[in-house]
């Protein structure tokens, strides 16, 4: 009996997430206000009940009372994030506020399936971080001085990059975290957004050629600093986000070219230079080969991924634990395993609206400088959720980054739910503008 | 405010780049995604390091391994307390090329390859979730093979008492008909006798597939590959080509003679193969370019992995570089030396010139069936490339037609169906005359597919009077 209802809620919740996930994109179809909140309101219906669905297989199989209760928080919290947005901000994205919640069901859902301690802390991270998160639209409107402090950005945001390069932690071979008070922290989580408002302040100064170089090469600094401490994801991310940023800014499409250009001159360089940058590489081109040493990690995914087939072997039907911090950098080929292929397009779908509707939300504004702060942050999102994802299904070289607000960290989890509040206060202070 | 609208609008001409970027970029990945669980999942999913498969086990009962003539080659008998024992009707006959299941000692050959498909179950949707509904555990898809239990049974036969190898398969699809290797094991008992199989004093390796993995030195059958170079290196003067054998050659201090003794007194190419002249082709091999004959040896096959899905195949070497001593080179050219081949290989080899230089990759999973819902996969016949021109081709058979005819391998004249072929007598170790007994070869009848043989038996002596009849009587049975 339990098998059957494992099967049949495996397919349930496939068809439940396409639903989400259509809709995600159906509701631009919709001219009215009114037709899209029904929309909305039909994603949470979507939302809940996958949640709901999974929690009862999970307790199904584990009969373990506390997932009951667990699961009895989560929904409060989501239908408070929900309601709260409605009621504090009349005019926030709330299909932002319904991905964000969708994204973090399935992190909390997965979460629990794999280490249930791990699922409860990473729902208190969550929950802290909403608290603080609910304010940050307020703050937004409120603060205009932010613009002001360019400077400050850069030397905050270097100074934490270069004490984790000094004193950092490893882990995995790379040093990118930093342990103060008990409470390991990541600082290149925070560091992103603030490098983020650095560059959008110095471009939003001047697009000058000088000043243009003076940026460049502070933003450089960052990289530097960041491929010295191994954490390549982060130095790529960083790289493509000011080059985003640049060629945006100063208008000018050479700038961009030519960054892409320098960037494959950099990895060329860094594949000589560094013994772990190869490694990646070698683990990439054929991981079977190297299966006892660099490609174990990627081929565990792979296994995963590939045994789950499209429709998945359903919670806890699966070997995910074979996968090396398969709650951080590789909770998607998890997901993929257990919930299968055509829920993993579908998460990828999700995570592309969420990319969409920060880059919506950076062209409506009016405000150049919050344009640019949108464009960054939405840059980053978007193309940290296309290394970690291009990575474990070995589209690309693995770069060890998390999957926002889906992957086990409370640096990262904490960090995301600020960039999607702050892109909240950019669009709802400019409906308010309106 | 048109002015500024105007401007508002150029300015996002940027960011629609932007986002057409990463659309580009999120539909690649998706793309990626579907082609790796279309195309690429399943060489991951057979993975033996992929752990995941012991969990089919649990609700499937593992499939049958049918022969091409609809023999049962392996299948599980579940007893009334539920027990399950796989059974191999055919005992040792197949040991190697069907291989073992075991929970203890892991799987090997079909077993291996295919355990995936044996442990997914393509039956009705409706009878699946009955089966769960009733704790039954569903049958499993089961595995055909091109193997012939016909041809099996010859070629055992034929391989007699001796270790060694035989392949058997069709040059025209690539489907391999037959494959021994020995010795050999039971794989019903081989979970009791694991440790005398894999003991230290057993150095008959026992569980190694020779006919895919065994690396023997060629012999005269490399004699194939030396005549092709030549006959790259002189396209219009090769039949020009001409040799006094006095049954033996020197040069500076390295001396090499003739098999046992014999004197071949003056030869061409043609008869240079045909009478297996080791003088001769030791002078050939001297006056070859050493590059371009490294490069032939490449484009062979050699010092890379085979082709070949589904078998665990080693790679053959043969090495001559520019420093070579100039005995080295002798040696070499009649396939002495460091050169090695597996028995596969030389098949391949072989079955590429019958097949006028087009090399068909050899393959033994013909599909995978399910009971409920027939074919679930099929594989199909698929070619390499050409490793040779049609011309190189047909002056090969030719050469191997006159071998059978007047030469080293003429009690296969006078059948039913064409031989062609060349045999060999590879020296192995420090003792003079100890010798594994090769022959390569195929035959043609108009009435049914040409078939191409393999054959070596280690230590048994020459080629001509020990593997010949083994592929003869393999011959005989395919055409009778």
């Amino acid at each position: 009996m339990s098998s059957v209802i494992c099967e049949v809620s495996k397919y349930l919740m496939i068809i439940l997430f396409s639903f989400y996930t259509w809709d995600c994109f159906s509701v631009f179809l919709r001219k009215t206000k009114e037709g899209q909140a029904i929309i909305f309101h039909r994603q949470n219906v979507w939302l809940f009940m996958l949640h709901l669905t999974g929690y009862l297989v999970l307790f199904e199989q584990t009969k373990n009372p506390k997932l009951l209760l667990f699961f009895g928080v989560q929904v409060i919290f989501f239908r408070i994030v929900v309601n709260s947005y409605r009621l504090l901000y009349e005019h926030a994205a709330q299909l932002l506020v319904n991905n964000m919640c969708m994204l973090m069901a399935v992190g909390f859902l997965i979460l629990t399936r794999l280490s249930y301690d791990k699922a409860v802390r990473q729902f208190v991270i969550a929950a802290v971080s909403m608290v603080i998160a609910l304010g940050i639209p307020f703050l937004v409107k409120k603060i205009r001085f932010i613009r002001k402090l360019t400077w400050l950005y850069a030397v905050v945001g270097l100074g934490a990059l270069m004490v984790v390069a000094a004193l950092g932690a490893t882990s995995y071979g790379a040093k990118i975290s930093y342990t103060i008070a008990g409470i390991t922290i990541q600082p290149t989580e925070f560091v992103k957004i603030i490098f983020v408002f650095f560059v959008a302040g110095m471009l939003h100064q001047s697009t000058e050629f000088k000043h243009v170089v003076l940026t460049t090469c502070l933003a450089a600094a960052h990289v530097i600093v960041l491929v010295f401490s191994r954490d390549l994801g982060g130095a790529l991310i960083f790289f493509v986000v000011y080059l985003v940023m640049l060629y945006v800014a100063a208008k000018n499409p050479f700038y961009f070219i030519g960054g892409l250009a320098a960037g494959c001159a950099a990895s060329a360089i860094a594949y000589r230079l560094f013994a772990h940058v190869r490694v990646r590489v070698v683990a990439w081109q054929d991981p079977l080969s190297v299966i006892d040493n660099e490609g174990y990690q990627i081929c565990q995914s792979l296994f995963a991924i590939g045994t789950g087939g499209w429709f998945g072997a359903g919670l806890n039907q699966g070997q995910p634990e074979k996968i090396p911090v398969v709650e951080q950098d590789f909770v998607f080929s998890a997901i993929s395993e257990e919930l299968g292929g055509i829920f993993s397009l579908c998460l990828i779908m999700v995570c592309m609206s969420c990319f969409l509707m920060f880059l919506n939300i950076a062209m409506q504004l009016k405000d150049s400088y919050y344009k640019l702060v949108a464009l960054g942050l939405g840059t980053t999102y978007g193309f940290q959720v296309f290394l970690t994802i291009g990575g474990v299904i070995k589209f690309i070289p693995s770069t060890g980054v998390t999957l926002p607000l889906v992957s086990y960290g409370g640096s990262s989890l904490f960090g995301t739910i600020i960039i999607f509040a702050i892109i909240q206060g950019f669009y709802i202070s400019r409906e308010s503008e309106a | 405010m048109q002015k500024s609208e105007k401007k508002n609008t150029s300015a996002n001409r940027e960011f629609a780049v932007i986002v057409y970027c990463f659309i580009g970029l999120f539909l690649c990945t998706m793309g990626y995604f579907a082609y790796f669980q279309f195309a690429k999942s399943e060489e991951f999913i057979n993975n033996s390091y992929n752990t995941r498969q012991e969990k089919f086990a649990e609700t499937v009962i593992r499939g049958n391994i049918v022969s091409a003539d609809g023999q049962i080659l392996a299948e599980t008998k579940t007893d009334e307390e539920g027990n399950e024992t796989r059974v191999y009707p055919y005992s040792n006959l197949f040991s190697h090329i069907v291989g073992y299941a075991t929970e203890k000692y892991g799987r090997s050959g079909i077993e291996s390859w295919m355990n995936f498909n044996l442990l997914r179950s393509n039956t009705f949707f409706l009878e699946k979730t009955m089966d769960k509904l009733t704790d039954e555990k569903s049958p499993g898809d089961n595995v055909i093979t091109t193997l012939d239990s016909s041809m099996q049974t010859a070629a055992y036969m034929a391989m007699g008492s001796y270790r060694g190898a035989i392949v058997v398969m069709e040059p025209a699809t690539g489907k391999i008909l037959a494959m021994v290797s020995k010795p050999d094991f039971d794989p019903n008992t081989i979970s009791e006798n694991w440790d005398w199989i894999v003991a230290d004093e057993n150095a008959e390796s026992l569980l190694v597939n020779r006919a895919s993995q065994g690396l023997y030195p060629p012999g005269s059958t490399f004699k194939i590959v030396t005549a092709l170079e030549y006959l790259r290196e002189h396209p219009d003067s090769y039949q020009e080509y001409a040799y006094h054998c006095s049954g033996s050659i020197q040069v500076e201090n390295s001396k090499l003679s003739c098999f046992s003794g014999e004197v071949h007194g003056d030869v061409d190419l043609r008869q240079s193969f045909v009478k297996s002249c080791n003088t001769s082709f030791a002078n050939i091999g001297l006056s070859l370019d050493r590059a371009r004959f490294g490069k032939t040896c490449r484009d062979l096959l050699f010092n890379q992995s085979l082709p070949v899905e589904k078998l665990d195949t080693s790679k053959s070497s043969f090495v001559l570089a520019e420093d070579s001593s100039t005995s080295e080179v002798m040696e070499s050219a009649i396939g002495q030396g460091k050169t090695l081949v597996t028995p596969l290989h030389m098949l391949m080899i072989v079955s590429a010139a019958a097949n006028d230089g087009a090399l068909m990759r050899p393959y033994v999973v013909d599909s995978v069936q399910s009971d409920a819902s027939g074919i679930v996969k099929q594989y199909q016949a698929s070619s390499y490339g050409n490793l040779m021109t049609k011309e190189e081709a047909r002056i090969l058979q030719e050469y191997m037609r006159e071998t059978v005819e007047s030469g080293t391998a003429s009690r296969l004249k006078g059948m039913s169906y064409q031989a062609y072929g060349k045999t060999g007598s590879a020296e192995f170790g420090t003792n003079k005359g100890d010798s594994h007994a090769w022959f390569v070869g195929y035959a043609h009848r108009e009435d049914k597919e040409d078939i191409a043989v393999a054959v070596i038996m280690e230590q048994a002596g020459i080629g001509s009077t020990y593997a010949v009849p083994a592929a003869k009587y393999i011959f005989d049975t395919y055409y009778q």
